[in-house]
């Protein structure tokens, strides 16, 4: 009775957890909708190019680093087993659609959540535990307007640039193999596997980024209102965060990629 | 409605308004307030008036459910039953542009002061002036200042908050509070983790605030000493119920023992089941 009864509070727990985060997220559309930086005013417009600096412009050396090392790994991996075959060019391919549809997005996405979504959900929870969030309520400020929307803008604007950052310097590793096994030129490499990406592969990254994007901000975010009890729960709730973001932009890969492979061929 | 100012619980405490208050509407009316967590019950039915102008102090002990009373007349809460009305306004049941208002007629100070650490103490205090209203910067400008200058600071608008001392930060927080010039203003706990001599200026602020602006005022607070000095009216919560409301005078000289103990700060030593009402119904 007891497991049952624990089935079924864990189920009642993670139910209310998606609808929290589908309420905030509509929140937060219809926030986004209603003070755009464009038309609001200069303060968030002023918070949101500070946060696209901090979520983008600092995480890009990280972003590329990682994403090249992961390319070249692709490469290696690869060339070890396609030299059996003789199909070293397979390389390319391999290097330029995993990178693309797949590896370029993952990659930005767990960098961002490293650095992005803990530091999200610990500012938020530091807000709510000093009363912070209570303050702006009290003063007639919406704390999803006026705290998530700057971050979420921010995000979406640069959630994409680094999945581009990403898959360009994977392939870009790649094409450092290819130099080195293939003698290949790397404007060659390039235009290769220009040859080879099709407009799914940059739709299907693009979109994944954007999701993943919402997914890091959102949790984060969701994670940091909900905090209770004190410094301690500001810890539990940015590991959450980071756990909980990580899980879900990887079920949201699973989805992207089951629907892109079975509706756009 | 007429409102029931007969309390709950205690021995006939005389609760009627100041005389020189009687016939206003209350601006703050709570009525039949229940709050639950689970079964434990935090508030059992709480009626309370708060007429303009006049300063209320809430005591009680630790626990005794006055801070989720003011969280609940700050429209932070969601009670289980019983209605807060607010300058005519139930703030449980408004809509978001009613709210915004009630919210705009009210000014909070919190327990932690709830500085934005992110922002000076000038744009702190300058906040709900740039969000609310379409002021020019250099008004902006100079209300912050005024601001400040009325809680006895000045010169602070370009420091951050955890440049200041916690007096210094409590009188920022009234700052803010203070910047859209409210009808109603909510203090937590205004003496807390301070010393005597600066929770005594912090009194003094009160005092200042009430006799010069007319504010309804609202605290809570255990201080007997500042509650006793500040007071116009005041109630005692026990055990998430109101035990008395009253002039400072009918609460200092009231016979129930709770009371008593409170004033007189004496210990609990002999009733056990002070909190006994926390575990639920069972007990």
């Amino acid at each position: 009775m007891t497991f049952l009864e624990s089935i079924g509070r864990s189920t009642v727990e993670k139910v209310e957890y998606i609808g929290g985060l589908a309420i905030q997220f509509w929140r937060g559309l219809v926030s986004s909708w209603r003070i755009n930086p464009f038309t609001g005013s200069r303060l968030r417009w002023k918070t949101t190019v500070r946060q696209m600096a901090v979520i983008g412009v600092q995480a890009l050396p990280v972003v590329c680093l990682i994403s090249g090392a992961t390319g070249l790994i692709m490469a290696l991996q690869g060339g070890a087993e396609l030299r059996k075959f003789g199909a070293m060019g397979v390389v390319i391919n391999l290097v330029g659609t995993s990178m693309t549809r797949e590896l370029g997005p993952l990659m930005a996405a767990i960098v961002v959540i490293g650095r992005s979504g803990s530091s999200i959900s610990a500012e938020i929870g530091a807000m709510t535990v000093t009363e912070e969030i209570d303050a702006l309520r009290t003063m007639a400020l919406d704390p999803v307007e006026f705290v998530l929307v700057p971050k979420y803008i921010a995000m979406m604007a640069m959630m994409p640039c680094l999945t581009v950052a990403a898959v360009f310097s994977g392939i870009l590793a790649g094409g450092i193999f290819t130099y080195y096994t293939l003698d290949m030129t790397l404007s060659v490499y390039l235009q290769r596997t220009a040859e080879i990406l099709m407009m799914r592969d940059i739709v299907s990254s693009m979109a994944k980024a954007v999701a993943f994007g919402t997914i890091i901000v959102h949790v984060g975010c969701f994670e940091g209102f909900t905090v209770t009890g004190g410094p301690e729960g500001v810890g539990r709730s940015t590991t959450n965060a980071v756990v909980k973001s990580i899980f879900l932009v990887v079920l949201a890969d699973l989805l992207f990629t089951a629907f892109f492979y079975f509706f756009w061929r | 409605m007429t409102p029931n100012l007969q309390t709950r619980g205690g021995n006939g405490a005389d609760s009627r308004a100041l005389p020189h208050l009687l016939g206003n509407e209350p601006i703050i009316a709570v009525r039949g307030l229940e709050v639950a967590y689970g079964n434990r019950y935090v508030l059992r039915g709480v009626d309370l008036d708060v007429y303009p102008g006049e300063t209320m102090v809430i005591l009680g002990a630790s626990g005794s459910g006055k801070s989720t009373l003011l969280r609940h007349i700050e429209g932070l809460g969601k009670p289980s039953s019983g209605t807060i009305m607010v300058k005519g306004v139930d703030i449980c049941s408004a809509s978001r542009k009613e709210l915004k208002n009630v919210r705009r007629a009210m000014g909070v100070s919190f327990q932690s002061a709830a500085m934005f650490n992110s922002m000076t103490v000038g744009d702190n205090v300058a906040l709900p002036l740039r969000e609310h209203t379409n002021l020019a910067e250099s008004t902006i400008r100079l209300m912050t200042k005024m601001k400040l200058q009325q809680v006895g600071l000045s010169g602070v608008e370009d420091l951050y908050p955890s440049q200041l001392s916690g007096g210094m930060r409590k009188r920022a927080s009234v700052a803010r509070a203070l910047a859209m010039d409210p009808e109603i203003l909510l203090f937590d706990e205004p003496s807390a983790g301070l010393d005597p001599i600066i929770a005594a200026g912090i009194d003094e602020l009160i005092l200042h605030l009430k006799k010069a602006f007319k504010m309804t005022i609202v605290i809570v607070t255990h201080e007997m000493q500042s509650a006793f000095l500040i007071a116009d009216r005041m109630c005692m919560l026990y055990q998430g119920e109101i035990l008395a409301v009253g002039t400072v005078d009918e609460i200092r000289n009231h016979r129930h023992p709770h009371i008593r103990r409170f004033v007189d700060r004496a210990a609990n030593r002999f009733d056990k089941s002070d909190h006994s009402y926390l575990t639920g119904f069972e007990s």
